[in-house]
């Protein structure tokens, strides 16, 4: 889709708009002066320095003041002290940076990340998660497409899930209330005698379930209502409180959810 | 958009730093090559006999020595530029360059200028370095022959035109390749297939005449002022990067 996108390839039909540009083989120089792309690997010349890769790039984009560029995009990935290494010499997660400052370069009005942690190390990784949270701060449209879904919850305000085709976009919050009812999820000391009595008494409890002895997942229409009455309930009625909370689904719920049960079909 | 002749010179720029950190590139065109075409055609020249000076085998011996200066400029960029986009797409830049808004126009030239900068650098330094040597230490006979204007015309016009089919034929197959060392081997044989003629017209087995050079000459600019637009219609970036059309 990035290809798409970044008129690298042509679509097979459909049509779509880019920084208000329309996709066609005339306008793709044009639109690819306007986006930032970064491909999953970073696809650096490894013989040229930091500092020579960027100013290759700078070039290619035909941007003014050069030098303060660079050096304004490797200080927002902290390589500003790297710029003389040659990239061959540097590490995969610093390659990457390398290559996120690159695509910061031209100051783009939308920035596309192609997997943007594929093979780095979990320290390395968060370290990419907290360039990308800096740019949308910094007001950087960013299209990242991820195959770790926490990655894609930790970074999108907006996700898309696709699995061929495109089945759900949403904020992750509405796809998980489209997908899931809110549950909250209660853990005490030992098992209720009568249950279904006390949950009964508390309003805005529809359903409950015990997973686990002394532990009770219940369906409410607002967990933030419906909580408070809940802990004095059991509180009144004996039990010991170790934990209440809103049991929270991950996307990846909401991704196994739609593929399983064909809920991307019917929407 | 228009082409941009900024765009042609950061890829001129970054090929040009790249060489010169390739060690391949750096000792294939400034030791091996150097070394090898000076001796061949200083050796040619300085071990003919006196009594060879006046007969045919010495239009022969000249022959082959301007010939190996007329190698040079088609073997060094042959290689070159039969990486130039293979090379990038096997090491993962192709996909980052063509994101960015060159053109394919820009992209080709730029390469192409790159490539034949060396070439052109070592192509007469070699043959000015013949030249040095035989007028320092070659028989005065031998000196009129290869100082003579018809021969100074051939090496200095065919330079860089042997040089131009050499790059534009070498990028044509690099876009269609799938392998930098099958690009490199087709790229060195198409290289020489100008250098046949030239060849025979050295050795006098075609009568090497003015007109006939200047024909030879103008077919060789010809295809090397559209080479360009010939390349950049072969230069398919969906296929480059998905590898096949889909």
């Amino acid at each position: 889709m990035i290809r798409i996108l970044g008129t690298l390839i042509k679509p097979t039909f459909g049509n779509a708009t880019v920084t208000g540009i329309s996709l066609s083989r005339e306008t793709g120089s044009e639109i690819r002066a306007r986006i930032s792309i970064m491909p999953e690997t970073p696809g650096l010349y490894l013989r040229l320095t930091v500092w020579e890769n960027l100013e290759c790039f700078a070039g290619l984009y035909q941007l003014s003041h050069v030098n303060e560029r660079i050096r304004k995009a490797l200080a927002s990935v902290n390589l500003a002290d790297r710029q003389n290494e040659l990239c061959g010499s540097l590490s995969k997660g610093l390659r990457q940076r390398v290559a996120l400052a690159r695509s910061l370069l031209s100051d783009p009005a939308v920035l596309f990340l192609d997997e943007p942690t594929s093979g780095l190390d979990p320290v390395a990784a968060h370290e990419v998660h907290d360039l990308i949270g800096a740019l949308r701060e910094h007001g950087v449209t960013t299209l990242v497409t991820t195959h770790r879904l926490e990655e894609a919850e930790r970074l999108c305000d907006r996700v898309a899930i696709v699995n061929t085709k495109l089945l759900l976009v949403g904020k992750p919050d509405t796809l998980r209330a489209d997908l899931f009812s809110r549950k909250l999820e209660v853990r005490l000391s030992s098992r209720l005698r009568d249950p279904s009595r006390v949950f009964s008494e508390v309003l805005g409890v529809k359903h409950w379930e015990e997973p686990e002895a002394g532990s009770y997942l219940l369906d409410v229409e607002d967990p933030d209502l419906v909580a408070p009455p809940l802990i004095r309930t059991l509180v009144g009625c004996g039990a010991d409180v170790l934990a209440v909370g809103e049991r929270r689904h991950s996307l990846e719920d909401v991704y196994l959810q739609l593929i399983g049960d064909g809920a991307g079909e019917r929407k | 958009m228009t082409f941009s002749w900024h765009r042609v010179g950061a890829i001129v720029k970054k090929e040009l730093k790249d060489y010169r950190r390739n060690r391949f590139v750096v000792i294939l065109t400034m030791t091996v090559l150097p070394l090898v075409f000076v001796l061949l055609p200083v050796i040619q020249l300085f071990t003919i006999r006196v009594s060879e000076i006046s007969s045919s085998k010495l239009d022969t011996r000249i022959g082959i020595s301007l010939l190996y200066m007329l190698i040079v400029p088609a073997i060094i960029p042959s290689a070159l530029s039969a990486y130039s986009v293979i090379g990038e797409r096997e090491q993962g830049t192709l996909e980052p360059l063509l994101t960015t808004p060159i053109r394919s126009e820009e992209l080709l030239v730029g390469k192409a200028l790159a490539v034949s900068i060396p070439t052109l650098v070592v192509a007469y330094a070699i043959y000015g370095i013949f030249l040095i040597a035989v007028g320092a230490f070659a028989n005065p006979a031998l000196q009129v022959v290869v100082f003579g204007q018809a021969h100074l015309l051939v090496e200095l016009l065919f330079i860089p035109l042997l040089a131009g089919w050499s790059i534009w034929v070498g990028i044509a197959i690099s876009t269609r390749s799938a392998d930098v060392r099958v690009a490199q081997q087709l790229s060195v044989f198409a290289s020489l297939a100008p250098l046949i003629i030239v060849a025979l017209l050295a050795l006098n087995v075609i009568k090497p005449t003015l007109v006939l050079t200047l024909l030879l000459a103008a077919g060789l600019l010809v295809l090397d002022s559209v080479g360009w637009r010939l390349v950049a219609l072969m230069f398919d970036r969906e296929r480059l990067i998905v590898g096949e059309p889909r």
